[in-house]
């Protein structure tokens, strides 16, 4: 408690100042020995989540503390590389559509229970199973046998090609081989789920006092507006290796609020760094803050259905050439961000990012190509382009979208208009595609392959939101996606970017960098591009 | 006053189910759904979850059951955190918000009419003018000023107090918050308290008790300080309502989870039956602290009462 009580009591009552000496008495109390030399991890998490129900989640919050607590076939090291978790190995068959599993014999669940294949085959068919409505059953479990039509009503749970071969080994069939499943699996959604305690408390068997889970950590307490509490999950397979003792992960929605409580010392870890912020925790806190690539990207989308993008890719082109992303990224967002030229960030694995075939030409030849394209489009100065710019309603949309609405202006002699929405409207707006010319979205990776940023722009994605559809980019994703040699694939997935690239649906204006401040009490913190940090790879330095 | 209470409760039952029938359908109105966001489901995915929320029944449809649970005392599961239900939201956010709410008000109520009394008896003096100019920064600088600001200093700078909730425990954790609250109040309550003072203290049944001979002190006390309380009372009503479900930028700014974030995220969220729940609780809340409020001035004013 950071209280220097002799200069309160100087300003409070009489009465006030036995209030708080019996606060401290009591608080005093609850502190034994044991939990003095205990390790208490306080991080910031951004947003609280919406459940820790692994198949009623979604957010990357939900994500961060279910990965604390419970454990799938793989998972990440701390440096962001892929390993097996409740796996110990696996096999894949010749023609890449069969994984067997072989579960370590050792795995518990938090109330000591053996883990076991059925447990798996359990959770899988619940995520798929419409009732349960999982946002991330298809995302998931998609490409295995049967699951879509399950998740559309059309087939029977047991039919999903799942199978508990014996206590400690897993069949998984999938429709056509997938080369990044095992990256997959590590989706909180595929962890396995203790049976009898969901069976017993429906769906409250999530919360404290009733969730049993199978990772390095179990659940303490869950403040509703403050905090989610873990301790340590004895039972663990790695318990020893563990160190840290309690972690509570802290809501911190708002960046300013959460650095205020990390420069107080209430926090060890923040989600984010607000931008105002930034330069003065480079210059006062070097080592405290950590700032590196995330694949994530942050575009403007073009609406393809309506005038005056429909049908004129030179237009789009002209657009996106005018934009200055360097001094966007220096001068606005100011973070560390990458200027995006591509569509997948770099730092994704086994690939090679495509860029614009305009990146490495010079700012003056660039825009003067702007120009020229602008008018093949059928504009000039004395009929300039009108257009809406819409983003969901904060300050650092804001002052991107003014800043592109300035480079259009002196480049091109666009007429734009700045529209903000609050977010639900935006997205609606976006997806009727009624009244949107060009709107503000980003789009983050759910694992580290490619795939997760080139299938968002495949005709049928739902979350294809300007309309972009061309047979021969489909057709491409397809032949990577049935191809099971690795650098065939590649060459498919770089060639759609390729083509995407071409047609300018969108512009790619920045990737986004993880930014947080790491207090130098935290040890075992590794950079990587998916920004998780699981609590059982940090140790606190001041208990060893 | 039994029978005049009750007809007003009895009364406040259309009232009531009038806002709740607007709520409902201004919150359906809003656009996008408590599910819609940048990732955009599957179509047979976003089907299976309109229909675990019954999303996908009429309008009319869904509000008929909404009442139905709402007459078996149930508000529904929040469609956002969906390992509780709105019930179990509001009940934990309530005690955090009336400990914080009450603690402010009674530091508004208690230094807010200290201050206006000084200030009113001694009227356009030093002390007068020290007061109207602190209470109208109070007023015009907005909270989310002074509450950063606070933290600053005695959080992250002098370290005497905890930056946020869960930074600290007991009193400490309710010091800045509740000041920062209280603050825009003891202004606001020094001012009327100062005005309404005034004018009771120049009204003529005052005059006459000087000229009897009897000092100011028992002036106030017998005379002045009851009629001069009664502006203040029908502010406090609303003033109180206000305080518990619109601290939204002292819960933001010190992390406090109670009904005021609520609130908010569930609008953005569209999370439908948390915003109603809570609606219905404000609304609730401000039918009895009105009529709460109206028996008190009875009490105060014989005026009234004898009506």
């Amino acid at each position: 408690m950071n209280l220097e009580f002799p200069r309160i009591k100087a300003r409070v009552t009489r009465r006030l100042s036995l209030l708080i000496c019996a606060a401290m008495l009591v608080a005093a109390c609850g502190s034994g020995d044991d939990r003095a030399r205990e390790s208490v991890l306080n991080r910031g998490i951004g947003a609280e989540p919406e459940s820790l129900d692994t198949h009623k989640s979604r957010t990357n919050q939900a994500g961060d503390v279910q990965r604390d607590l419970g454990e799938g076939l793989t998972a990440y090291a701390a440096d962001g590389e892929l390993v097996l978790a409740a796996a110990e190995r696996y096999e894949i068959s010749e023609d890449g559509r069969q994984y067997t599993f072989w579960l370590r014999p050792e795995g518990r669940w938090s109330n000591g229970d053996r883990v076991t294949a059925a447990d798996f085959v359990y959770s899988f068919r619940r995520l798929v199973k419409p009732q349960t409505a999982a946002f991330y059953a298809e995302q998931s479990l998609g490409d295995v046998v049967n699951a879509v039509e399950i998740i559309a009503g059309k087939k029977a749970v047991e039919d999903l090609g799942v199978e508990a071969i014996d206590d400690l080994r897993l069949r998984i069939t999938l429709k056509y081989p997938v080369p990044y499943f095992l990256a997959l699996l590590t989706h909180p959604s595929t962890f396995p789920m203790h049976r009898p305690s969901v069976e017993l408390h429906g769906d409250a068997h999530a919360r404290p006092g009733k969730l049993v889970s199978n990772g390095a950590y179990k659940l303490q307490a869950w403040e509703v507006g403050s905090y989610i509490e873990i301790v340590r999950n004895e039972y663990y397979r790695l318990n020893e290796q563990t160190s840290i003792d309690r972690v509570r992960h802290h809501f911190t929605p708002e960046d300013t609020v959460e650095l205020n409580r990390y420069r107080a010392g209430e926090l060890d870890i923040t989600f984010s760094v607000p931008s105002e912020s930034f330069d003065q925790m480079k210059k006062e806190r070097p080592d405290e803050l950590r700032v590196s690539p995330f694949l994530a990207v942050y575009y403007y989308g073009f609406n393809l259905t309506r005038a005056p993008f429909k049908g004129n890719p030179k237009l789009r082109q002209s657009l996106s050439m005018a934009i200055d992303r360097e001094t966007l990224t220096r001068n606005v967002t100011g973070r560390g961000e990458a200027p995006a030229y591509g569509w997948v960030p770099p730092g994704t694995n086994n690939y090679e990012p495509r860029q614009f075939l305009y990146a490495d030409m010079t700012k003056a030849a660039r825009h003067a190509k702007a120009r020229e394209l602008y008018r093949e489009a059928g504009y000039s100065e004395e009929h300039p382009l009108r257009v809406e710019i819409r983003y969901n309603t904060a300050e650092s949309h804001r002052r991107i979208a003014l800043a592109v609405q300035s480079m259009w202006r002196d480049v091109l002699g666009v007429e734009s208009t700045l529209i903000n929405e609050e977010a639900q409207v935006l997205l609606q707006n976006i997806r009727m595609r009624q009244v949107t010319q060009v709107f503000r979205l980003s789009w983050t990776g759910d694992y580290n392959d490619a795939h997760t940023f080139l299938s968002v722009m495949e005709s049928d994605n739902p979350s294809n939101l300007t309309g972009y559809s061309n047979p021969e980019y489909d057709l491409l994703m397809d032949k990577a996606a049935t191809r099971s040699d690795p650098e065939l694939r590649q060459v498919y997935l770089e060639e759609a970017e390729k083509l995407l690239l071409s047609e300018h649906p969108v512009i790619p204006l920045y990737f986004y960098v993880n930014k947080s401040m790491v207090s130098p009490r935290v040890r075992g913190w590794g950079d990587n591009v998916l920004n998780y940090h699981y609590s059982q790879h940090l140790s606190l330095s001041d208990s060893d | 006053m039994l029978r005049y209470a009750l007809l007003r409760i009895l009364g406040a039952i259309p009232t009531l189910l009038l806002v709740i029938a607007l709520a409902f359908l201004m919150v359906h109105a809003a656009p996008g759904g408590p599910f819609d966001a940048e990732r955009v489901l599957p179509p047979e995915i976003e089907a299976n979850v309109a229909r675990a929320y019954h999303l996908d029944e009429s309008l009319a449809q869904q509000f008929v059951r909404y009442l139905s649970g709402l007459v078996r005392g149930d508000l529904g599961p929040s469609y956002r955190y969906r390992d509780y239900s709105v019930a179990d939201l509001i009940g934990r956010a309530l005690p955090v918000t009336l400990q914080l709410g009450l603690l402010a008000m009674s530091l508004a109520v208690v230094v807010g009419i200290a201050a206006g009394l000084t200030a009113a008896l001694s009227k356009n003096s030093y002390v007068d003018r020290f007061v109207t100019g602190v209470a109208m920064t109070g007023i015009s600088v907005p909270v989310f000023v002074i509450a950063p600001v606070m933290v600053l200093i005695f959080a992250v700078y002098l370290d005497w107090l905890p930056a946020s909730w869960t930074g600290g425990s007991g009193v400490s954790r309710l010091v800045l918050p509740g000041v920062a609250l209280a603050l825009p109040q003891i202004a606001y309550i020094a001012r009327l308290t100062r005005a309404s003072m005034i004018a009771v203290l120049s009204s003529d049944y005052v005059r006459t008790a000087r000229a009897q001979g009897l000092r100011t002190r028992s002036i106030v006390r017998y005379h002045a300080l009851k009629p001069a309380m009664l502006p203040l009372l029908s502010y406090l009503g609303p003033a109180i309502a206000g305080i518990l479900t619109g601290s939204v930028v002292i819960e933001e700014v010190f992390g406090i989870p109670g009904v005021g974030q609520f609130f908010i995220r569930g609008a953005l969220n569209r999370d439908y039956t948390l915003v109603m729940g809570i609606v219905i609780f404000y609304a609730t809340l401000v039918i009895l602290l009105n009529l709460v409020v109206d028996l008190l001035y009875g009490i105060l004013d014989p005026r009234i009462r004898g009506r």
